[in-house]
């Protein structure tokens, strides 16, 4: 029973981690129709801006937790929305009316880049740095289980972060803009929307969730390697077709169901923690197979 | 056009795995040593060429660095000292990243070019495996200064039928079939530690090593309460923490290298699993400990600590005073006997004649009968390949770095 609890807490950090960076996967999506495979990239800048803030900022390490956490995930987030910001400029913009390929491919090439830059520029970037955690060391008990409070921290933030971005689409003027954007840019521009306003503001509202992701992650599992982005922006990829690219919230049920499949699937199914990728997969083609929208896709449409 | 676009990018998505492993770092920085001092030698036959496979870059780029200066220095010395006759020595490195694939690449480089003698490398044996049949297929001589895995010598049933699998195969470090056991031994008689949990990462290294470790903490009475997996690259090991907690192990065995072992050791404290973690050399060094090993853990390492070594202290001596910037590491030492040994081989295969690939069996037989008192110790070679040099060292963490605790051989 206690081993149930504590792996779907397990579940539930992981899904919030998850949930947070395919927000980016799927907003991304809804509007301009690009899978951009570099969003995991800038998960992980982010988490490197706050590691830069914490090792190259004179004080922050003498600071009480809840004035160097916060410097920490604003430097983090600077750091993402910058490059989020370029890489939409220079690398997606002047590709826009190409064929769907050439943006895809080029994402992967500016993953590929950024990894490489990172690992070339920031310094010891080489090989895995410990990230800092001294100030929230605090493990909080609940009922038979124990959960790091950065744990605690990453569900509450996902959820936070999630509802108010929802909030933000759903309620304000920019939100709107946004909406008519994703439905018909044409029409959209002819209202008077500015679509390449609309377009930089998604990518920010991703940046800054996977900024504040990265951050997040790296102090929970304390260490940090220009490769935490991949995998997890390969799971985020995954979370955002469960449930139905284009959702917003089926991302974060998605992630939330890919964090619980991982952590239940490892305990519980035949193979234990050497399978537990395997599951992930093995639902997602399962939905797949039975709901090719995902879950909360909308279905097929033809579409000008 | 939608539908299309969400599978053009599964397919990428599928790529993209394949991709991954081959994002690449060409970093070449000559550390230190140049290879380029006049000498008074009679270099007038030419270049050979000492090859190194190692991962330079990544995760393990601090023991790789360690290999590839160690050698560089020898073969330094080796032209000043003019140990082969009429040749001058130059250092090839090359990157594998720790990845088989980059290796089978570096390996294929290195046989395509004539003036390479012999091959330093690899550091994991995983990568072995794909390194040592290329260069055994263009019979170039290959000394391993990091392989423990005990396949790579005697086969995959090393126990009970052990079998040469590559002529052109030798390492100077000791193999898992003594590291394991050794690491049992001190884990259960003088750790007292009777509730083992095993935690590997699914490589040909860190499988070999806990199976050996297992069957011996068996022998010994101990309980290896459970045994799971973690990806190679993972660096959240809580799902697995709350797999084994339940078992309530007094310690943990990880058969891997430091950048899991590191944050393993430090997560399971966080989730109040405050037990030590113990591994083999592969976790075995300063890494480990920035990354998360904490006061306790143990490891396990091949040879007597080299600073204690009166052998090594020439050494030492001599890879301070040519100002390499990483120091060097768990295989310095090793690797420094290896690309010695291939040059000692050499000048003997080579006598006062001229290289030609014809000579690669002499070398090899060279090789053979090869000894000499190294860094390491005495280097010598059985009918295997593997170095008739087994003895070990249990290290522990203490403050900030390792400090020995036990040396000695395994002796059942």
């Amino acid at each position: 029973m206690t081993t149930l609890l504590q792996q779907i807490a397990n579940g539930l950090v992981l899904g919030a981690t998850i949930g947070l960076i395919a927000v980016g996967y799927t907003m991304v999506y809804g509007i301009i129709q690009l899978i951009n495979f570099a969003h995991g990239e800038i998960f992980m800048t982010g988490a490197f801006g706050g590691l830069a803030v914490w090792r190259f900022v004179p004080g922050v390490k003498d600071m009480d937790w809840y004035f160097a956490l916060p410097l920490m995930l604003v430097g983090g987030v600077v750091v993402s929305v910058t490059i989020a910001v370029l890489m939409e400029r220079f690398a997606y913009r002047p590709l826009r009316n190409a064929p769907r390929l050439a943006p895809l491919i080029t994402a992967l090439g500016v993953s590929i880049g950024l990894q490489e830059a990172v690992r070339i520029w920031f310094p010891d970037a080489d090989r895995s740095q410990s990230f800092p955690r001294e100030f929230v060391k605090t493990q909080v008990s609940i009922g038979p289980i124990e959960v790091p409070a950065t744990g605690l921290l990453l569900i509450a933030v996902s959820i936070a972060l999630g509802a108010l971005v929802q909030f933000y689409i759903n309620k304000s003027r920019l939100g709107r803009a946004m909406r008519a954007t994703s439905q018909d840019p044409d029409t959209a521009r002819l209202m008077g929307v500015n679509p390449d306003r609309v377009i930089v503001l998604t990518f920010v509202i991703g940046a800054i969730l996977a900024g504040v992701a990265g951050v997040l992650y790296g102090m929970h599992v304390q260490t940090l390697g220009v490769r935490a982005g991949f995998q997890n922006g390969i799971f985020a990829f995954t979370a955002a077709v469960l449930g139905g690219i284009g959702s917003l919230p089926g991302a974060v049920v998605g992630a939330f169901v890919i964090g619980m499949v991982k952590t239940l699937g490892g305990q519980y199914l035949p193979g234990g923690t050497q399978y537990d990728y395997v599951w992930i997969f093995v639902v997602l083609i399962l939905v797949l197979v039975f709901r090719p929208q995902g879950l909360f896709g909308e279905s097929e449409k033809v579409r000008a | 056009m939608r539908n299309q676009t969400v599978k053009a990018a599964a397919l990428v998505a599928a790529g993209v795995v394949l991709l991954a492993a081959c994002s690449t770092n060409k970093d070449e920085s000559s550390g230190g040593g140049s290879g380029n001092q006049s000498s008074s030698c009679d270099q007038s036959k030419g270049t050979l060429v000492v090859g190194v496979i190692a991962p330079l870059s990544g995760d393990l780029s601090a023991l790789g660095a360690g290999i590839k200066n160690a050698s560089q220095l020898a073969v330094d010395q080796a032209n000043k000292e003019c140990k082969v006759p009429g040749y001058k020595l130059a250092l090839e490195p090359l990157d594998d990243e720790r990845d088989p694939t980059k290796g089978a690449q570096a390996a294929t480089k290195l046989a395509s070019e004539d003036g390479v003698v012999g091959v330093v490398g690899t550091l994991n044996s995983s990568v072995a495996q794909s390194v040592a049949p290329i260069l055994a297929q263009n019979n170039i001589l290959q000394i391993s200064p990091a392989n423990t895995n005990d396949a790579l010598t005697k086969g995959e049933d090393f126990l009970k039928s052990p079998k040469r699998v590559w002529k052109t195969y030798f390492r100077t470090c000791t193999v898992d079939s003594f590291q394991g056991p050794y690491a049992a031994n001190y884990l259960i008689d003088k750790a007292g530690k009777k509730n083992i949990a095993i935690v590997t990462n699914g490589l040909t290294y860190g499988e070999g090593l806990a199976d050996t470790f297992t069957t011996q903490a068996e022998k010994k009475g101990a309980k290896i309460v459970t045994r799971q997996k973690v990806g190679e690259n993972d660096t959240d090991f809580s799902s697995v923490i709350a797999a084994i907690k339940p078992f309530n192990p007094d310690a943990v065995y990880f058969g891997g290298e430091y950048p899991g072992a590191g944050p393993l050791s430090k997560q399971l404290a966080s989730a109040g699993l405050n037990v030590p973690v113990m591994g083999g050399d592969g976790i075995y060094d300063k890494a480990f400990i920035e990354l998360g090993g904490k006061d306790g853990d143990l490891a396990t390492s091949v040879g007597a600590p080299t600073d204690t070594l009166d052998s090594a202290k020439a050494f030492i001596k001599a890879y301070d005073g040519a100002g390499f910037k990483e120091g060097y590491s768990a295989y310095g030492a090793f690797a420094y006997d290896a690309a010695n040994a291939i040059i000692g081989s050499l000048a003997k295969a080579i006598g006062s004649g001229e290289w030609s690939s014809d000579k690669r069996d002499a070398l090899l037989t060279a090789v053979g009968e090869y000894s000499a008192d190294g860094a390491t110790g005495t280097v010598k070679f059985d009918k295997f390949g593997d170095s008739t040099n087994t003895v070990l060292t249990v290290y522990q963490v203490k403050g900030s770095d390792w400090a020995p605790v036990q040396t000695g051989k395994f002796e059942g």
